[in-house]
């Protein structure tokens, strides 16, 4: 399920997961993202925000997972525009909803 | 935060294709005129059960998210839903391409119940005269009843696709209702001049206008109908269509053939892009990895006779397979340039490049004038597949 369909709207302030049917491959500009139930693929144009998906299951909260990485507080607009793009073509779900 | 761009990044490769095809048989219960890998008969050579399950095991160690089956006919393989299974157990989803004439009711509902497993139905003609005409007779009730089938087991978004050519490109809006009406997604992609498609090219591919036509259309409907990114060529129309806008060959695709031997992409079946052999020490993941042929696909290209054109940076050249199976230098235009410089560059052709292979049937060559010619297989896997988000 899509939690968002527009970028910017999304909660950092929840715990969030990587979805189940999801597969992570780092590359070395960041990783590509495979979603077995919906058949997108996804490219992470970045290895901090690969990262940030890694932190995601053992942070309380997005915003705690990317202090964690090490995105600076300039920066995290930027990365909750990513997190949004993901939540909205289901890669990552709010855990409370799964 | 981003790094370089990624379409510079997929140039110089990376270390496991994003989309591989792998053509489990050569065997074919149809003769479609443009297939192009020249299917038909079953080549004795073909990998085993085990030999498979090998490649299988490798995938899954390179993290290949899925790969494209395609043949001949996939299904007609004795051990395809044997290895569909294993390839779904080792985490290597499967999307395989078929006519149809194996999808009965109940295999339809299997396939429906796996979030592993998608089926893509070769159409080549909207009405059964169209496609029946390049694909053979009956071959339009055969995919329609599987398309029928697996709607009524529930499977929703199957792929149709469909190879646009010169008889089916005026009737993309009746492509698009046969998908809505099933509950599927539609896929066009790019006829090229691979194998018997060689010998047909000159009749079946688009005329320019039809060209523009097909653009414009793909431009309407987006992400909505997928294209397997091959018709990256139109990009120097203006804007470019979804997708990642490159030449994969060697770089993020490629693929096996039935027995073994590992190409550069799919439409290049001939041993100038011949990069090694899975059942060779270092298997596939050696071909990939340490190939000189996919390490010269891999440095940079020259635009060679394109470098001055304005829309170089769009089209890169457009398609390497369909130059070279044309004749023409891979440095140069692609024959369907939409610039025109491609038919000029035509018309100075001398010679082309013999296939390499041939499984087609032995039934004699037919005259090709809309007629049956042979087999098939399911004649649409393209580079970036399903790349379309």
């Amino acid at each position: 399920m899509s939690t968002e369909d527009g970028r910017g709207s999304f909660d950092l302030d929840a715990a969030w997961d990587l979805a189940a049917p999801v597969s992570i491959r780092p590359e070395r500009f960041g990783a590509l993202l495979y979603h077995f139930g919906t058949r997108r693929l996804s490219f992470l144009k970045s290895p901090v925000l690969l990262d940030v998906l890694r932190r995601l299951e053992d942070t309380p909260t997005a915003r705690v997972a990317c202090a964690h990485a090490g995105v600076a507080a300039a920066e995290l607009p930027a990365y909750r525009t990513a997190l949004a793009t993901l939540a909205a073509s289901d890669m990552i779900r709010q855990r409370s909803a799964s | 935060m981003t790094v370089a761009p990624l379409v510079e990044q997929f140039q110089s490769g990376l270390d496991a294709p994003i989309c591989l095809t792998w053509e489990l048989t050569y065997a074919c219960n149809l003769s479609c005129v443009h297939c192009l890998s020249s299917s038909g008969r079953r080549d004795p050579r073909e990998l085993s059960t085990a030999e498979c399950e090998a490649v299988i095991d490798e995938l899954e160690r390179m993290q290949v998210f899925y790969v494209n089956i395609g043949g001949g006919e996939p299904t007609v393989r004795p051990d395809f839903w044997y290895l569909v299974d294993y390839a779904t157990a080792h985490h290597v989803g499967v999307k395989f391409s078929t006519n149809g004439i194996k999808i009965t009711p109940a295999v339809a509902s299997r396939l429906a119940a796996s979030d592993y497993v998608d089926v893509q139905i070769s159409l080549d003609g909207a009405t059964s005269s169209v496609n029946d005409a390049v694909r053979g007779p009956g071959s339009y009730a055969t995919a329609l009843r599987a398309m029928e089938n697996l709607a009524a087991a529930g499977f929703a978004g199957f792929k149709i696709s469909v190879v646009v050519t010169r008889q089916n490109a005026g009737q993309l809006d009746e492509f698009k209702a046969i998908a809505d009406r099933f509950g599927a997604q539609l896929r066009l992609t790019r006829l090229r001049p691979s194998g018997r498609g060689a010998d047909t090219w000159d009749e079946l591919h688009p005329t320019a206008a039809q060209q523009r036509s097909l653009y414009d259309w793909l431009l309407e409907h987006g992400e909505n109908v997928l294209t397997g990114d091959s018709f990256f060529h139109l990009a120097a129309y203006g804007e470019s269509l979804p997708g990642l806008n490159l030449c994969g060959a060697g770089r993020v695709v490629c693929l096996i053939d039935p027995v073994g031997d590992v190409y550069a992409c799919p439409f290049a079946i001939h041993d100038d892009f011949l990069a090694g052999n899975v059942r060779s020490p270092g298997g596939f993941t050696a071909v990939w990895r340490s190939s000189e042929l996919f390490a010269d696909l891999r440095r940079p290209q020259t635009g060679g006779a394109c470098a001055s054109c304005s829309a170089f940076d769009s089209c890169r050249g457009g398609c390497m397979a369909a130059k070279f199976f044309t004749g023409l230098p891979l440095d140069g235009p692609d024959p369907e340039c939409v610039k025109g410089h491609g038919s000029l560059a035509l018309s100075k052709v001398d010679s082309k490049p013999k296939p390499s292979l041939d499984h087609s049937h032995r039934t004699g060559p037919v005259p090709v004038t809309i007629g049956m010619r042979r087999p098939d297989r399911a004649c649409d896997e393209s580079p970036l597949a399903g790349l379309g988000g």
